[in-house]
């Protein structure tokens, strides 16, 4: 028998991170209930999302324009480029508010493990991007796992060659962090990176 | 239930549903063995997960051929380590990815899990690339693939050997060599004992051991050999003949 068209909702709703098939149906009876206020609204803009939310071409952030807002905004400083592996990297830096240049975002990182290789990264304009006279600096914005760093390592070899600048995120001891609770690799991080005080 | 405990390496780790991880041990007793990790995505866990990592393992299953599951401590943060030096990092993902790939699952392999320990040790000094070369051969043997580096196979001078057969795994001497010796691989001296090493050496080295894993261990899976072995050996055939500072790679 085909599924009815609540049990449809509830299996797509319970396919997204965080929900399972209980909380997907206590989500699909609260958007059933509530079909002015909140099951309409979001079928919009769930609808609109879908027609006009795409990669930009530029540097791979999802947007409803192409170019995004982050490469066509003319505040932003345009001889920094940032390099993230994921869309929510770039979204974490906004946040903070730290950089005001450009971004580039990989599509994930290399992986010896799950056999990634540069092709299946956002690679080809990074490479056309960094040969832009404008780019004085590329922040290596990448993870501090061995994925990340193998990464962040492959492209400073690679862009070595250029006139660029190229550097990656300090690590060490996060704010509030205290010693005793750190684990052994970011003390490791840490005390390599010190710095005069 | 069945449970035990172990020292253990960590090989490998993926995603497994939204929260948890497919952890690989290398274990000193127990081979390599996987188990689910709850929470291993998680940002408490993700740096123990690192390749490399050693840890003290605890895992239990209803049954013995359960996934089970595991409960991971961070004994030695090995990953840290290389995190800032590209060719020991590739060294590290290299060896990781061969582990998890050439080693039978549950099998107990106290040489390969020791012979692993002494890698991670050996990446700290400064020879660290010999020793890798190294490695590799001790895995070959471990798998039942040893290479034949004690005598010529064609009957020549012990003293003198200087090329391993494609087919057989086995040296030959330079003299009984020299006919064929386009078509043999050449032999490293400090494999045999009869050499100081050197980027020369070491690529001789990992193209000797890349043909006999991919030969192997990798073709028979129809899997390439990992993408970090590959820049490792680049790293070496770039580099500059004997005499150079390879050590600083």
């Amino acid at each position: 028998m085909a599924p009815s068209e609540i049990d449809r909702l509830i299996q797509q709703l319970a396919r997204l991170p965080g929900l399972g098939p209980r909380s997907a149906r206590r989500t699909a009876l609260y958007l059933l209930q509530r079909r002015e206020q909140s099951l309409l609204p979001l079928a919009e803009a769930l609808s609109r999302a879908a027609e006009r939310i795409r990669p930009c071409h530029v540097c791979g952030n999802l947007d409803d324009s192409d170019p995004c807002r982050i490469c066509r905004d003319r505040e932003r400083d345009l001889s920094a480029l940032c390099v993230v592996e994921e869309v929510g990297d770039l979204w974490a830096l906004e946040r903070s508010g730290a950089f005001k240049g450009h971004y580039h975002v990989l599509g994930g990182c290399l992986s010896a493990l799950d056999g990634r290789g540069p092709e299946q990264l956002n690679l080809d304009s990074l490479w056309q991007r960094a040969r832009d006279p404008a780019v004085k600096e590329i922040v290596l914005a990448l993870s501090a796992t061995v994925d990340g760093q193998t990464t962040a390592h492959y492209l400073a070899e690679r862009l070595a060659g250029l006139p660029v600048q190229v550097t990656r995120l300090g690590q060490g001891v996060p704010v509030g962090g205290d010693l005793d609770y750190l684990d052994d690799g970011t003390l490791l991080a840490a005390f390599s990176a010190r710095r005069p005080a | 239930m069945i449970e035990w405990r172990d020292e253990a390496f960590v090989l490998a780790a993926r995603p497994h549903g939204e929260t948890a991880a497919v952890v690989q041990l290398l274990t000193r007793e127990h081979g390599r063995h996987a188990g689910l990790l709850p929470g291993g995505q998680g940002t408490r866990q993700r740096p123990v997960l690192q390749p490399g990592n050693g840890v003290a393992a605890y895992w239990r299953a209803r049954l013995a051929d359960h996934l089970g599951t595991l409960t991971l401590e961070l004994t030695d943060a090995h990953a840290a380590r290389f995190l800032a030096d590209p060719a020991r990092l590739d060294a590290l993902s290299s060896a990781s990815a061969i582990a998890e790939a050439a080693l039978p699952e549950r099998e107990a392999q106290p040489g390969a899990y020791e012979g692993f320990a002494a890698l991670l040790a050996a990446l700290r000094a400064s020879a660290w690339a010999e020793s890798y070369v190294q490695w590799e051969v001790l895995m070959l043997r471990a798998l039942g693939f040893g290479l034949d580096l004690a005598q010529c196979a064609a009957g020549g001078d012990n003293n003198q050997l200087a090329y391993v057969s494609p087919r057989t795994g086995r040296a030959v001497s330079l003299a009984a060599g020299e006919p064929y010796k386009e078509r043999l691989l050449p032999l490293p001296g400090f494999l045999i004992g009869r050499g100081g090493g050197g980027p020369l050496e070491v690529a001789q080295g990992l193209r000797l051991t890349a043909h006999f894993l991919e030969k192997h261990v990798f073709h028979p899976q129809d899997r390439p050999l990992p993408a970090a072995r590959g820049r490792l050996a680049r790293r070496f055939e770039q580099q500059p003949s004997e005499g150079s500072e390879h050590n600083g790679l």
